[in-house]
């Protein structure tokens, strides 16, 4: 009961913390829309080339989006202190990493998912894989706040940490984009998805399991 | 009545070797503890072990209520002001006693609405301190509260420690400064020992 109450303030906090800095909190969309909007000036604003293209484009987006958070996941709490506050006593650090992981999720995931249809339009991404793609990212991007997390975690204390961490979430993401790239280009075929979109959800299950246990363990050891 | 908090031969290893002797700590209801011993002999490692951060090498530790710590960083986000900071704090635990209050007792009446950034040294240290009365946690584990003080603020930790006290809860604090100025039958003193430092070679 206690755990829950420590989770909610936490978030609550987080909330109030990210619409102070709406303008870093507004860093992913506009990402998106840099994408978007570059690319087909660089490779021409051919429809079908678009439209094969459209399911990564908005993938790495919100790869992007999501990558360029984590640095500061755990990094200021650890320095003001608020960190080491998550272990005294018996209050559950789990809970509290999934609050702080589902605030991410909603910085990052979030607004590229509702941005989506419009980003899909712009790309002439085939509208009956529109989806596709959504489903896709509603289920996927969980898993990049989750992996993301763990690679944050385990490079909390480390000089140059952002180099560390790019390679290290690198090979924890590449099945999610593939799984989830190849739905997407598979309903723009009019192929069945659900095999691709599957395993994908089984790939976020697994990660929901196990990633806020290391994350917690990860935190904890930065703190010694 | 079992003690607030009791730690048996808690012991910790950095880089392999033990940090201090092992320690044994029983806290009661209505008592305080000093932790003193030179520089680096392990005053904050061992509060942190109390507080549950660390995981000890080896020994028990059972706490038998809430416990807030209060280290050397003040767990304050600057971009929140000093009543949201303690506001956060109030939902975490129970609830103790009103914000504007717990901001009074700490010398920052009137400063609740400016953000924690703008706050001295000593002003985040005393809002450090605002967050021990705003949720009601009997074990009081505190590091160096007098660090950064002013007199007045020193004494104003005594006055908080003493009614702590009085209201049956337990404080351990780490000082080199000042010894609290508590009733001495309430105060006991653990002197930490430098642990067995065995040469590699």
């Amino acid at each position: 009961m206690i755990g829950t109450g420590s989770a909610t303030a936490l978030f609550r906090r987080d909330m109030k913390l990210a619409f102070r800095r709406l303008g870093e909190s507004l860093l992913p969309l506009f990402f998106l829309f840099t994408v978007i909007v570059l690319i087909p000036l660089g490779v021409g604003p051919g429809p079908t080339l678009l439209a094969r293209m459209a399911p990564g484009m908005v993938w790495v987006a919100a790869l992007l989006a999501s990558l360029l958070a984590l640095e500061h996941l755990f990094r200021p709490d650890l320095e003001d202190g608020t960190l080491e506050q998550w272990f005294v006593g018996e209050h559950s650090v789990y809970r509290r990493v999934l609050a702080r992981l589902f605030s991410h999720w909603l910085i990052t995931g979030l607004p590229v998912i509702v941005f989506s249809p419009l980003a899909a339009e712009m790309l002439h991404l085939p509208r009956h894989a529109l989806g596709t793609l959504i489903v896709s990212l509603l289920i996927g991007t969980p898993a990049l706040s989750l992996l993301g997390g763990l690679a944050a975690a385990l490079t909390l204390s480390t000089r140059g940490a952002s180099v560390l961490l790019s390679i290290l979430i690198f090979p924890l993401i590449v099945p999610l984009v593939i799984f989830a790239t190849g739905a997407v280009s598979m309903a723009a075929d009019s192929l069945d998805p659900s095999a691709h979109l599957g395993l994908l959800a089984a790939f976020t299950i697994l990660s929901l399991t196990l990633a806020p246990i290391g994350i917690a363990a990860a935190l904890r050891m930065n703190l010694e | 009545m079992s003690p607030l908090l009791e730690a048996r031969q808690l012991e910790f290893h950095r880089y392999g070797n033990p940090v201090f002797r092992p320690v044994d700590v029983a806290l009661e209801a209505g008592r305080a503890i000093v932790l003193t011993g030179p520089n680096g002999v392990g005053k904050t490692t061992l509060l942190r072990l109390l507080a549950g951060i660390l995981a000890p090498v080896s020994g028990t530790l059972r706490h038998n209520a809430r416990v807030a710590f209060v280290g050397h960083l003040p767990a304050v986000k600057g971009d929140l002001t000093c009543r949201e900071n303690l506001d956060y704090e109030r939902r975490v635990g129970p609830p103790g006693i009103a914000l504007a209050e717990a901001l009074a007792q700490v010398g920052l009446a009137g400063l609740g609405s400016r953000p924690s950034r703008a706050l001295s040294a000593g002003q985040k240290r005393r809002l450090g301190l605002a967050r021990l009365l705003v949720r009601k946690t009997p074990i009081w584990l505190l590091d160096e509260p007098y660090a950064s003080l002013d007199d007045a603020g020193c004494t104003g930790v005594d006055t908080l420690i003493n009614r702590h006290l009085a209201d049956g809860g337990g404080v351990v604090l780490a000082t080199h400064q000042r010894h609290p100025r508590v009733e001495p039958g309430l105060l006991d003193n653990i002197v930490l020992e430098v642990g067995v430092v065995e040469e590699s070679q």
